[in-house]
C-alpha cells in the first residue's frame, strides 16, 4: 500500500488529537495549533486528491487489525479527497478572517475552548466525508452537533444562547431521527458497513421483503439530515444562529457544517440505499418539493430582513433549498449540480459573511440598511467582495453561482415531471435573490445616510449595540470610520482569496465538474 | 424643484415608494429636523432610556399579553391541533414500520449473520478479552469508541463555555453558604467514598474480564467525587481535583487513547504485525491495549461527570 493512503487516517487523528491539546494551551498557542492543523490537513488532503486522481479508483483503509464488516474502515475517492481539501481551505480562510472579531467578542479565558471546538469540528467533518460505516458517521455527527453549538454560544449574549438552544433542539431531533433510521436499517440488513448494507438492500428491494420499514428508514434518515442542514420547514434555528454568532462561527457554520450533512446524505443515497431504490421510493420527490418551497420562502424571508447578517442567513435557507431540489431530481446530473452548489455556496456564503462584517465595521457597528449606506466607499475591498458575492448568489455569468444554476437547469431538462417546476422555481428564486441582494449592494454604494435618530436609537436598544465614540451627528455626516486595506492586511488577504476562489469556480468549472462526476462514479 | 408633478402626488407614485424601499426607509418621514443638533449628551441618554422603557413595554405587551393577542391565540389553537395530528401520524407510521420488522429473537433474522458470529466465536482469541462486549467496542470497533469518548470531552467543553463565569468574587461568596459541618453526611461519606473509588477502579480494571469497563467504572468514580464534594465542600475537594487537574488528566487520557489506537490502526492497515502481546485470557494484564484504553475512558468519564455537576451547581470550579 502506498504511504499516501495513510493520509486520510492521519488527518483525522491529528485533528482529533489537537482538540484536547488546545484545552491545556493558552488562547494564542491554541490559535497557532489550530491554523497549523488546518494547513497540514489541507496539504495531506491535496496529496490524497492527487494520488486518487492518478490511480483512478477509490481505496479502502482498514482502521485496525480486523477487516471491514467486523472492524471499522474508511474509504477515499476523488470526491471525498476534494471535499476534505475544500473544507480545509474554506475553514482556514474563515478562521483567518474572523481572528480580530474573535479576540474582541470572546472572553479571554474561553479563547482556547473555541479552538477545541473548531479542531473537533474539522475532525468530525473529515470523518463524515471519509467514513464507510454508518455508525461511525453517527458518532461523528454527534461531535459535529455539539461543537457547532459551542461555536454559536461562545459569543455570549442572550441571543446566541437562545439560538444555540434552538439549534440544539432541532439538531438533536435530526440526530435522533437519523439514529432511528439507522437502527431500522441495521435490523433489516444486519450490517453497519455501507457496502454490505447496499448489497442487502438490493436483495430486499428485489424480493420486496420488508418494504415498509425500508422506506421508513430511508425517510427517517433523509428527514433527520435535512433537519440538521436546515431544509425549509426546519430552518427556524438558522437565522439567529448565523446572524448573532461571531464572524468565523457564522462563516464556518453556514459554509461547512450544513454541507457536511448534505454530503453524508448524498453518500447514503449512493452507497447505502442505492440509486435504484431511491428513484423507486417517493423520498426524493418529498425532498424536491421542500427544496423548491425553501428556495422561494427563504428568499421571501430574506427580503423582509433589515439586518445584513440575518438577510445572508435567510439566503442560506434558499440556497439549501437549491441543493435539495437537485438531490430531489434523483438523477446523476441533479446530484452533480447539487454537489457543485455545495462547493459554490460554501465559497460564496463565507465570503458574504466576511464582507458583511467588514461593512459593519465601517459603519460603527450598525447592521441595518440605513446604517450601511455608503459603507462600500468606506471599506472598499469589503464593498467589492460583497458585490462579487451578491452577483454570484444572484447567478451572474462569470461567478460561481451562475454555473450551479446552469447545471440545475440542465439537469432538469428532459425530466418528465420535474422540469417545469424546476425552471419556474429557478426563475422566481433568481428574481427574488436579485431583489434583496441588489438592494443591499445599491444601499452600500449610495452616499446618503438615511433614517432618523429616534428610530436608530430604538434599533440600537433592540440590537444591544451602541455607536461607540461616533456621535449621531458625525454618523449622519460620515457614516463611520474609513477602513483601509492596510489596516487589516490578514482580513484583506482572506477576502481577496475568497474573491479569487469565486472567480475560479465561476470561470474554470469544467475540471471540477469532471471531478465530481468521476467521484460520483467511484461511489457506486 | 424640477419635478413635473407636485411633491404630494409624487409621494403616492410607485417610483417614490421603490426609491424609499431601496434606501431602506419605508414609512420614514423624509424631512429631518435639525433641532437635535443642540442636544446635550445627557438629554440623548434620557431619550434612549425612554426608548428602552417603551421598547420593553411594547415587547411585554406584544409577547406576554397572551389573552388579548388574537394572532397568538389562533396560532396556539392551530399549533395544538397540528401537533396532535403530527404526533398521531408519526406514532402510527413508526408502529407500522416496527410491526413489519423481523420478529424479535428469531434465529433467521438478518442480524444473526457472520458479523455477530465472528464476534462471539473468535472474540476471545482475537482480542484476548473475556468480556466480548469490551473486545468489540475497544478492539474491533475502536474507532467508534475513540469518537465516543471525544463526544464526552467536547460536551464538557461546551458546558464550560456555557456556564463558566469570570466573576471570581461572587463565587467565593457563594461558597461560604454551603453547609460545612453536616456530621451525618460527612461520616457516611467518609465511610462510603473510599469503597466507591475502589469499586470504580475495580470495574475499570476488570473491564476486559467481566461485566464493566471504562464507561461504567468512570461513572462510579464520578459519583464518588460528587459525594465527596457535597460532604466536604469545595476547599477540601480542590486539594486534589481542580479544573486544571481535570483538563490535564483528560488531555493525557485522550492523547494516550489517540496515540495507542493510532499505532494499532497504522499497523493494522499496513499489515504490520503488532508487537503488543494479547497475554493469557483471564489474567489482569491481558488483551493487548484494552486495559489501557479502559483506564483512559474511565478517567475521561469520571472527570466529565464531576465537571458537569460542578458547572451546573456553581458555574465554575
Amino acid at each position: 500500500m502506498n504511504f499516501v493512503c495513510n493520509f486520510p487516517f492521519i488527518s483525522i487523528i491529528i485533528t482529533l488529537f489537537s482538540g484536547p491539546l488546545c484545552t491545556i494551551l493558552s488562547g494564542k498557542w491554541a490559535k497557532r495549533v489550530n491554523e497549523a492543523v488546518i494547513v497540514i490537513v489541507g496539504i495531506l488532503s491535496a496529496c490524497v486528491l492527487g494520488y486518487v486522481g492518478g490511480t483512478g479508483e477509490a481505496f479502502v483503509y482498514r482502521m485496525g487489525h480486523f477487516p471491514a464488516p467486523w472492524g471499522n474502515e474508511i474509504r477515499v475517492g476523488v470526491l471525498e479527497a476534494f471535499m476534505g481539501f475544500f473544507f480545509c481551505v474554506i475553514m482556514l480562510l474563515c478562521m483567518v478572517a474572523g481572528a480580530r472579531e474573535r479576540e474582541e467578542e470572546i472572553e479571554e479565558s474561553k479563547q482556547n475552548l473555541y479552538y477545541v471546538m473548531v479542531n473537533l469540528l474539522l475532525c468530525s467533518l473529515l470523518a463524515l466525508i471519509y467514513t464507510n460505516d454508518l455508525f461511525t458517521a453517527y458518532v461523528f455527527v454527534e461531535i459535529n452537533t455539539i461543537s457547532a453549538c459551542g461555536l454559536i454560544m461562545i459569543r455570549q449574549n442572550g441571543r446566541t444562547i437562545e439560538a444555540a438552544t434552538r439549534y440544539m433542539i432541532m439538531s438533536l431531533l435530526g440526530s435522533g431521527l437519523l439514529l432511528l433510521g439507522l437502527c431500522f436499517l441495521y435490523d433489516l440488513t444486519g450490517h453497519l458497513l455501507m457496502s454490505n448494507i447496499k448489497e442487502q438492500v438490493h436483495i430486499l428491494a428485489q424480493t420486496g421483503q420488508y418494504h415498509i420499514p425500508l422506506m421508513v428508514s430511508v425517510g427517517l434518515m433523509s428527514v433527520g439530515l435535512a433537519m440538521k442542514s436546515a431544509l425549509y420547514p426546519f430552518h427556524a434555528w438558522l437565522p439567529d444562529a448565523y446572524g448573532y454568532s461571531t464572524l468565523s462561527s457564522a462563516a464556518i457554520l453556514s459554509s461547512l457544517v450544513s454541507k457536511g450533512y448534505i454530503f453524508l446524505l448524498i453518500k447514503i443515497f449512493y452507497r447505502v440505499v442505492g440509486f435504484e431504490v431511491l428513484t423507486g421510493s417517493k423520498v426524493a420527490n418529498v425532498l424536491f418539493v421542500f427544496g423548491i418551497i425553501g428556495m422561494i420562502m427563504g428568499s421571501l424571508n430574506a427580503m423582509q430582513e433589515d439586518q445584513i447578517t440575518r438577510m445572508i442567513a435567510y439566503s442560506s435557507v434558499a440556497q439549501i433549498g437549491y441543493i435539495y431540489m437537485g438531490i430531489g431530481l434523483a438523477t446523476q446530473e441533479g446530484m452533480v449540480a447539487s454537489i457543485y452548489h455545495v462547493i459554490s455556496h460554501g465559497a460564496t456564503k463565507s465570503l458574504l459573511f466576511v464582507a458583511a462584517s467588514g461593512l459593519t465595521a465601517a459603519s460603527a457597528g450598525g447592521t441595518r440598511y440605513r446604517n450601511l449606506a455608503g459603507s462600500g466607499y468606506r471599506n472598499k475591498l469589503a464593498g467589492i467582495a460583497f458585490t462579487v458575492g451578491s452577483l454570484s448568489m444572484v447567478g451572474m455569468p462569470m461567478f460561481s453561482g451562475f454555473i450551479s444554476k446552469l447545471f440545475f437547469a440542465q439537469a432538469a431538462v428532459g425530466h418528465a415531471h420535474k422540469m417545469l417546476p424546476t425552471f419556474i422555481a429557478l426563475a422566481i428564486s433568481t428574481i427574488l435573490n436579485a431583489a434583496y441582494f441588489m438592494k443591499m449592494v445599491i444601499s452600500i454604494y449610495s452616499p446618503r445616510y438615511g433614517g432618523n435618530e429616534e428610530e436608530d436609537a430604538s434599533y440600537a436598544v433592540q440590537d444591544g449595540w451602541n455607536y461607540g465614540e461616533v456621535s449621531h451627528k458625525e454618523m449622519r455626516r460620515n457614516g463611520g470610520k474609513v477602513i483601509f486595506m492596510k489596516d487589516q492586511p490578514v482580513k484583506a488577504a482572506a477576502l481577496i482569496c475568497f474573491i479569487v476562489l469565486n472567480f475560479i469556480l465561476g470561470l474554470n468549472s469544467e475540471p471540477i465538474i469532471r471531478m465530481i462526476q468521476k467521484g460520483l462514479a467511484m461511489f457506486g | 424643484m424640477s419635478r413635473k408633478i407636485p411633491e404630494e402626488q409624487y409621494r403616492k407614485t410607485f417610483s417614490y415608494k421603490f426609491t424609499q424601499w431601496l434606501n431602506g426607509m419605508e414609512e420614514v418621514p423624509a424631512h429631518e429636523t435639525d433641532c437635535m443638533e443642540q442636544d446635550t449628551a445627557q438629554e440623548k441618554e434620557e431619550v434612549r432610556e425612554l426608548l428602552r422603557r417603551r421598547e420593553k413595554m411594547n415587547l411585554s405587551k406584544r409577547v406576554y399579553d397572551l389573552e388579548h393577542n388574537k394572532e397568538i391565540l389562533i396560532f396556539k389553537k392551530i399549533y395544538f391541533v397540528f401537533s396532535i395530528l403530527f404526533c398521531v401520524f408519526l406514532v402510527a407510521m413508526l408502529l407500522t414500520a416496527v410491526s413489519a420488522l423481523p420478529e424479535f429473537g428469531n434465529a433467521d433474522n438478518p442480524v444473526n449473520n457472520e458479523v455477530a458470529a465472528r464476534y462471539i466465536e473468535n472474540g476471545l482469541q482475537e482480542t484476548g478479552a473475556v468480556n466480548i462486549v469490551t473486545g468489540m467496542i475497544l478492539d474491533y470497533r475502536a474507532f467508534d469508541t475513540l469518537g465516543e469518548s471525544h463526544v464526552l470531552f467536547i460536551a464538557t467543553c461546551t458546558v464550560l463555555i456555557l456556564l463558566r463565569n469570570g466573576k471570581k468574587e461572587e463565587e467565593i461568596n457563594d461558597r461560604t453558604h454551603e453547609p460545612k459541618n453536616d456530621v451525618i453526611l460527612q461520616t457516611v461519606a467518609r465511610i462510603l467514598v473510599p469503597p466507591i473509588f475502589i469499586f470504580g477502579i475495580y470495574v475499570i480494571l476488570a473491564g476486559h474480564l467481566g461485566p464493566g469497563g471504562g464507561f461504567s467504572g468512570g461513572a462510579v468514580i464520578g459519583a464518588g467525587l460528587i459525594l465527596h464534594l457535597n460532604a466536604f465542600g469545595f476547599v477540601k475537594t480542590e486539594k486534589f481535583f481542580t479544573a486544571k487537574t481535570y483538563r490535564r488528566i483528560s488531555f493525557c487520557a485522550l492523547a494516550c487513547y489517540s496515540i495507542a489506537k493510532s499505532y494499532s490502526f497504522y499497523t493494522g492497515a499496513n499489515h504490520i504485525e503488532s508487537v503488543i502481546p494479547l497475554g493469557t485470557p483471564g489474567a489482569i494484564l491481558s488483551s493487548g491495549l484494552i486495559l489501557l484504553l479502559n483506564i483512559c475512558v474511565g478517567t475521561v468519564v469520571a472527570g466529565t461527570m464531576y465537571t458537569f455537576y460542578v458547572m451546573f451547581r456553581k458555574g465554575d470550579y
